[in-house]
């Protein structure tokens, strides 16, 4: 087939591939048109309140925002927010992630009105989730009233706020993990299997690593929820200063006594702390589903 | 024999997949389980690993009856068709799997697990791949890194479930006769999948050949081939044609001429098979007339197709220097098979 007229070719180069599909030869027309869009709908919705929020504290200058920063009041609440609202996503990343795994792997009646109820902490006004579970845990509550005689106090005291963001940080470890063990290759359970792994061994040393991206994502929007949540826990919690005041209930009082610059303050530094745990969380998350995805190591 | 596999059903709920299937395996033997889909390889594999179990009949397995142990302790090596690998090891980790997950006192020491890596690193030609991960492999070397996992066990069994599915052609080729090479090496009595009668044929010891969840025959590649038992097994191991003639006495006559045939018929009207290189043309007859479609070279030979008059294509193949050389398209010939098949 070669002719002499044909111009010598360079040879094809060692490790050749052609080239992937590109932004260019997606199917998805607009690029330019839908990055406009989006951006704009993410600086409307997103940005700019934020970077409002931003420019709210400073009214007392530098000083005032510090005052804020230092203030026990301020501190105890949001120790308590970002711990409390920890520990709750990290008991949902166990009890989300057996769910997940119940609603997956096994058949039952049932199983589908179980599915259903996962979302109802997203559906339930937070309010009314908060009224029940007072009424539940309250010492004369159904529950608190069998608590009670143990000594164990739940309502007004942090283990309701904690039970309070159980509740509602639920659903996101459980629609994470889902689809993830759902899509999880049978014949890799079985070949561990075949290769003398007993079933926990396999559960840990084969599926958990395949889930760990999808449980900390579940983890970061559980644990952004429950930092965030307000409704729920301002029944349950009762409110008392520097023990169960929970950071946004503070900045809904400041917000009350038309402090608004230390609303906006308390505000900030919540912003800040929650970007910074999801910041980590994502690249940590980027990190571990990198491993095995083909990025040269 | 090692492996004995005697009256094994096995049914889903909505349909039976095995039925009565008994077959052995000799020691160090390479035997191939061929079938179209839906004949009950792949679930006869299962039964065997042990991830699945039968309704009845029996597996043992040098003297150990099989069923009385499940997959984990059978130690038997499977390869699948995905290959499953895990994806967040490394080769070399994937490989390490089976013995690190042993109990404390049979598990070998770490040395001699990764000393054990590197000789299988080796034995599949990956000795730089230890620390890729499996999505940065080819296919090719993927279903390496599987067989290479499955050998770590040091298993009695091995079981490759249509080990070259997803390779091309010649990938596929290759990776064929290393395969053999490894089995030859390690002497591990093998067991695989397939729906590629040529794979079967070039690969294995002896071929299992079934058909709707039964054995039609078991025999070595040649036997298979040279004395087809079923008119199935005639057509699943390579192309036939088909004529109808009238039997009697060891051959068949057809309009005009007689041919040599291998029969289980009874005597009287039958419907005969023949091969493609069982048949000569010629322009002038005795044979089936028809009109040239094609001529086409296949390898070492030269690929015709006619067509007779009633529309039925016949294939036939021929030596480059023979006289079907200098026949073109639409040229009138007579087909005259040499050898034909009746099955009863």
């Amino acid at each position: 087939m070669t002719s002499s007229a044909t111009p010598a070719r360079a040879p094809v180069p060692e490790g050749f591939k052609p080239p992937k599909a590109s932004l260019h030869t997606r199917v998805l027309p607009g690029f330019k048109w839908s990055l406009g869009v989006t951006l704009t709908y993410l600086s409307l919705i997103v940005l700019i309140p934020l970077a409002a929020l931003a420019a709210r504290p400073w009214e007392h200058g530098l000083q005032g925002f510090l005052f804020n920063l230092t203030d026990g009041r301020v501190l105890s609440a949001l120790r308590l927010s970002f711990s409390v609202a920890a520990a709750a996503a990290f008991l949902n990343l166990f009890i989300g992630l057996a769910i997940a795994w119940v609603l997956t792997r096994y058949e039952f009646p049932g199983k589908r009105l179980m599915d259903a109820l996962v979302d109802l902490p997203f559906a339930l006004p937070t309010a009314v989730a908060g009224i029940a579970l007072t009424a539940l845990y309250a010492p004369n509550g159904w529950i608190g009233s069998l608590l009670t005689p143990l000594g164990i106090k739940v309502a007004y005291t942090p283990l309701g706020i904690f039970i309070a963001l159980v509740f509602v940080g639920l659903p996101f470890i459980v629609r994470s993990v889902q689809p993830v063990l759902a899509e999880f290759d049978a014949e890799v359970e079985e070949a561990a299997r075949t290769l003398g792994a007993t079933p926990i061994q396999t559960a840990i040393r084969v599926i958990l690593p395949g889930l760990t991206p999808a449980l900390i994502s579940g983890f970061s929007l559980s644990l952004a929820r429950a930092v965030g949540e307000y409704g729920s826990v301002i029944f349950i919690a009762g409110n008392k200063q520097n023990v169960t005041e929970i950071a946004p209930l503070l900045i809904i009082i400041k917000l009350q006594e038309f402090d608004y610059a230390g609303a906006a303050s308390v505000a900030l530094i919540m912003l800040m702390m929650s970007f910074g745990v999801l910041i980590v969380l994502n690249m940590i998350q980027l990190w571990i589903s990198s491993r095995g995805q083909g990025a040269a190591k | 024999m090692s492996l004995i596999v005697q009256n094994v059903s096995k049914s889903f709920t909505n349909f039976a997949a095995l039925h009565e299937v008994s077959f052995e395996a000799r020691p160090r033997e390479f035997l191939a389980l061929l079938g179209p889909s839906g004949s009950g390889k792949t679930t006869l594999l299962r039964l065997l690993a042990g991830l699945d179990q039968p309704n009845s009949g029996s597996i043992t397995f040098e003297g150990e009856d099989f069923l009385q142990l499940n997959a984990r302790e059978r130690r038997v090596g499977m390869v699948f068709q995905s290959y499953a690998l895990f994806r967040h090891m490394t080769v070399a980790q994937n490989i390490a799997f089976g013995l690190d997950v042993r109990p404390g006192k049979e598990r070998p020491s770490k040395a001699d697990i990764k000393a054990k890596v590197e000789s299988l690193l080796s034995l599949i030609q990956m000795e730089d791949f230890g620390k890729r991960f499996p999505t940065q492999l080819s296919g090719g070397q993927r279903q390496r890194v599987a067989l290479a996992r499955a050998l770590a066990i040091s298993p009695r069994l091995l079981l490759l479930d249509e080990p070259f599915g997803a390779l091309d052609a010649l990938v596929r080729k290759d990776l064929r006769r290393w395969l053999r090479k490894i089995h030859d090496e390690t002497g591990v009595t093998t067991v695989f999948v397939t729906h590629d009668q040529e794979e079967a044929l070039d690969l294995a010891d002896r071929v299992v050949v079934l058909k709707d969840g039964e054995i039609e025959q078991i025999g070595e590649p040649l036997e298979l081939y040279r004395q087809p038992r079923t008119a199935f097994v005639f057509d699943f191991l390579g192309h036939a044609n088909i004529a109808q003639g009238a039997l009697s006495g060891g051959k068949v006559a057809f309009d005009g001429f007689s041919v040599p045939a291998a029969s289980s018929a009874a005597d009287g009207q039958v419907t005969v098979r023949f091969r493609p290189f069982d048949s000569e043309v010629s322009r002038t007859g005795p044979g089936f007339a028809g009109k040239v479609l094609s001529v086409l070279p296949a390898g070492a030979n030269l690929r015709l197709e006619v067509r007779l008059s009633d529309g039925t294509v016949y294939e036939t193949q021929h030596a480059h220097s023979s006289d079907a050389s200098t026949l073109h398209a639409g040229d009138d010939v007579f087909v005259r098979p040499t050898k034909v098949y009746a099955f009863a």
